[in-house]
């Protein structure tokens, strides 16, 4: 949204002025605090306790980017649906499905007409995953808007419903190992881009930064609208880009265990030299993944016409409906989009795991809605963004691969996401209530 | 007020309506017209059938029977679009703002302005909202935050703008002074003659008798889903309007 008017009160503190000036989210500074808090607690408390800080190391935030991906790509529509006041409790059990679908699909089916290894399993296998996704959620949104149930209780049989039959498609067998080329988009050593194209998309992420910046200043300039000062211009873009090259120096400097490198020299004849190859792991796929998600739908929904009436829909159904918004029909669509981005985080989970098991997405439904509660959405709708979710997403399994590393069992972490969900929540109602 | 602006085709008919809920007739065979440049007063009891007979003009609820002649020709109002598209615009007693949404965004909800490759053209619509607010409501300045940090009158004068921005030429508005202070209220009374000189032809619903008698050429008044009756406000007291509301009477001099 076009921001808000830059004047600057000269009474006000240093800090306010720094927050009036760039026009940054103080809840989106609270949220990247909060992050680096965690992040530098885990590491300090491994350094103390066990003698080695092994979070901010290069391969734990390497890992923690990949294994944000599957949530966060969902996440990314579950931000829609809470927005038009609805809930999807069904994401995890549709990812099974979708996941056992195509593990059927490329394993047991299509090979016996074009053999083992063809070219084209991959794409038809993530072609059926993301069309059986979106076919799912779009029927979950018919039921929503055109028969009058309750998404939660459309989204809670929906949940039943799609892991009985992920368990029926294979009769409960776990499907393994899935089609080579399709185990890459789950990210590994192989799944990663190396540092060449690390560096691209690293610089890619800073150029698309600088021109927004320019560009938003241009049209503010057009339209003649107060401006930002100069400085705060110049603050948003070193930041941005820092963030970008930052970003790329952590996932460059994460190298190949030698095991990997030893095989890739035995596989293209190259000898390793003694003190050992340093190949770069760089973004994995499945990262860029969500980067490609989290770009497009922030676009879809400051943008588009289609993120305006999620908004609207949120924020005022009647009102929407007198606009002239068909809202049955955005239901559809926004459950349609969320079953898209299921089948997707589908192909991602599967691929990781490089194989189609019963319980895969177990709780993902939980994981999803928090990781976009913590990002800031409300359940009262008409509230959420994209960053937000993505962000909550990245908290919430930093906490756990943290919880890992330092040795909490599996109870204790489930108390402290629980805990942290909560208070989330509430300092996020006390904020709001401040700001107002 | 003048008989002779009301010649010719009427801007708008709406004949014989009638639309029920569950068996109960909320509007039974009711006929009003509006002229160009007129202001109808709707009044009546709560629950008479005003706001869902300008429900079916508005395109919100679809009249079980009778006919709506726009400009004398017959014509059908599926959908709030197709009321748009006949350039009927209303202002909803609830307003029917999106809270969560800025001003530019309200104005421009269900219409927004695009860029050539179809993207929302957000400063563009910022630009337009501040020109037409420059002329409604010279002292608003709240053009980036929600609506719902806005107070009830300028909230008012972003309802009002969505309608005029778009050359309304019906104007429909329900209690559009209920929720303002007497500063405000003047303010949209003021709007009503200047909007009326431009040849809009309004429906009002409304309340408040003195509003009735200072705003309205004609008044039609309803009880219990049924027309009691329309009258020149010129021609009949405050007394004879509340008898017609409270007794369903019409009175005698105006018949």
């Amino acid at each position: 949204m076009a921001q808000q008017t830059t004047n600057l009160d000269p009474s006000a503190g240093p800090v306010t002025r720094f927050l009036r000036a760039t026009e940054i989210d103080t809840r989106l500074l609270g949220m990247v605090a909060a992050l680096i808090l965690i992040w530098i607690g885990f590491h300090l408390y491994g350094v103390i306790v066990n003698g080695n800080g092994a979070f901010l190391t290069p391969r734990n935030l390497w890992n923690i980017t990949v294994q944000t991906a599957s949530v966060g790509i969902m996440a990314c529509g579950m931000v829609l649906v809470i927005i038009a006041r609805h809930i999807d409790l069904s994401v995890g059990s549709v990812l099974g499905f979708a996941a056992m679908a195509m593990g059927m699909f490329q394993v047991e089916w299509y090979p016996q007409l074009v053999g083992l290894g063809h070219w084209t399993i991959v794409a038809l296998t993530v072609l059926l995953g993301l069309v059986v996704g979106t076919l799912i959620g779009a029927f979950h949104g018919w039921l929503v808007a055109y028969r009058g149930i309750p998404a939660f209780i459309v989204t809670l049989g929906g949940l039943l419903v799609w892991r009985g039959a992920a368990f029926l498609l294979a009769r409960g067998r776990t499907i393994s190992p899935v089609d080579a080329n399709f185990a890459l988009l789950g990210g590994g050593p192989y799944g990663s881009v190396g540092a060449t194209w690390s560096w691209m998309v690293g610089l890619a992420g800073c150029g698309a930064v600088l021109w927004l910046i320019w560009a938003g200043r241009r049209n503010r300039q057009r339209h003649g609208f107060p401006q930002r000062p100069m400085w705060a211009e110049y603050v948003l873009a070193a930041l941005g880009c820092g963030l970008c090259i930052g970003t790329t120096l952590v996932v460059n400097a994460y190298p190949w265990p030698r095991g990997i490198v030893a095989q890739y020299a035995a596989a293209t004849g190259i000898t390793v030299p003694e003190e050992g190859l340093f190949i770069s792991h760089g973004f994995a796929v499945p990262v860029l993944i969500l980067l490609v998600v989290a770009v497009a739908m922030t676009f879809l929904m400051s943008r588009s016409r289609f993120g305006r009436y999620v908004y609207a829909i949120g924020g005022n159904p009647e009102a929407a409906l007198l606009a002239g918004i068909n809202v049955k029909w955005m239901t559809v669509k926004i459950f349609a989009l969320m079953g898209f981005l299921t089948g997707l985080s589908a192909v991602v989970a599967s691929a990781r795991l490089n194989s189609a098991t019963n319980a895969l997405g177990t709780l993902d439904e939980l994981y999803v809605i928090a990781a976009a509660v913590i990002g800031g959405t409300s359940l009262a709708g008409g509230v959420g963004t994209i960053y937000g979710a993505v962000l909550g997403a990245v908290v919430m399994q930093s906490l756990q691969s943290g919880m890992v590393l330092i040795g909490f069992d599996a109870a204790i972490q489930n108390i402290v996401v629980g805990i942290v969900l909560v208070l989330a929540v509430y300092i996020d109602t006390l904020y709001r209530k401040n700001v107002k | 007020m003048n008989q002779n602006v009301r010649q010719g085709t009427p801007l708008v008919e709406m004949r014989d309506i009638s639309i029920s809920f569950g068996g109960i007739k909320a509007v039974d065979h009711v006929t009003v017209d509006l002229y160009a440049g007129e202001v109808v007063g709707l009044l009546g009891h709560n629950g008479a059938g005003k706001s869902t007979l300008i429900k079916c003009l508005s395109g919100a609820y679809r009249a079980d029977a009778g006919e709506i002649r726009i400009d004398g020709r017959p014509v059908e109002i599926a959908s709030p679009r197709d009321a748009r598209a006949l350039n009927i615009e209303t202002i909803y007693q609830t307003l029917a703002l999106a809270d969560n949404l800025d001003a530019a965004s309200n104005l421009f909800l269900g219409r927004e302005l695009v860029t050539p490759l179809g993207f929302v053209d957000e400063t563009r619509m910022e630009a337009e909202t501040r020109k037409i607010m420059a002329r409604l409501n010279p002292n608003f300045r709240k053009f980036n935050v929600p609506v719902s940090a806005l107070s009830g009158g300028q909230r008012q004068s972003v309802a009002i703008a969505r309608a005029v921005y778009f050359n309304a030429r019906i104007l429909i508005m329900d209690e559009p002074t209920a929720a303002l202070g007497p500063h405000e209220t003047q303010m949209v009374s003021e709007l009503i003659e200047e909007l009326k000189r431009q040849g809009l032809g309004i429906f009002l619903i409304e309340h408040d008798i003195h509003n009735v008698m200072k705003l309205c050429d004609r008044a039609s008044v309803m009880k219990n889903g049924q027309l009691v009756g329309t009258v020149d406000v010129a021609e009949v007291t405050d007394d004879d309007i509340l008898g017609m509301i409270i007794l369903g009477k019409k009175p005698a001099r105006a018949a």
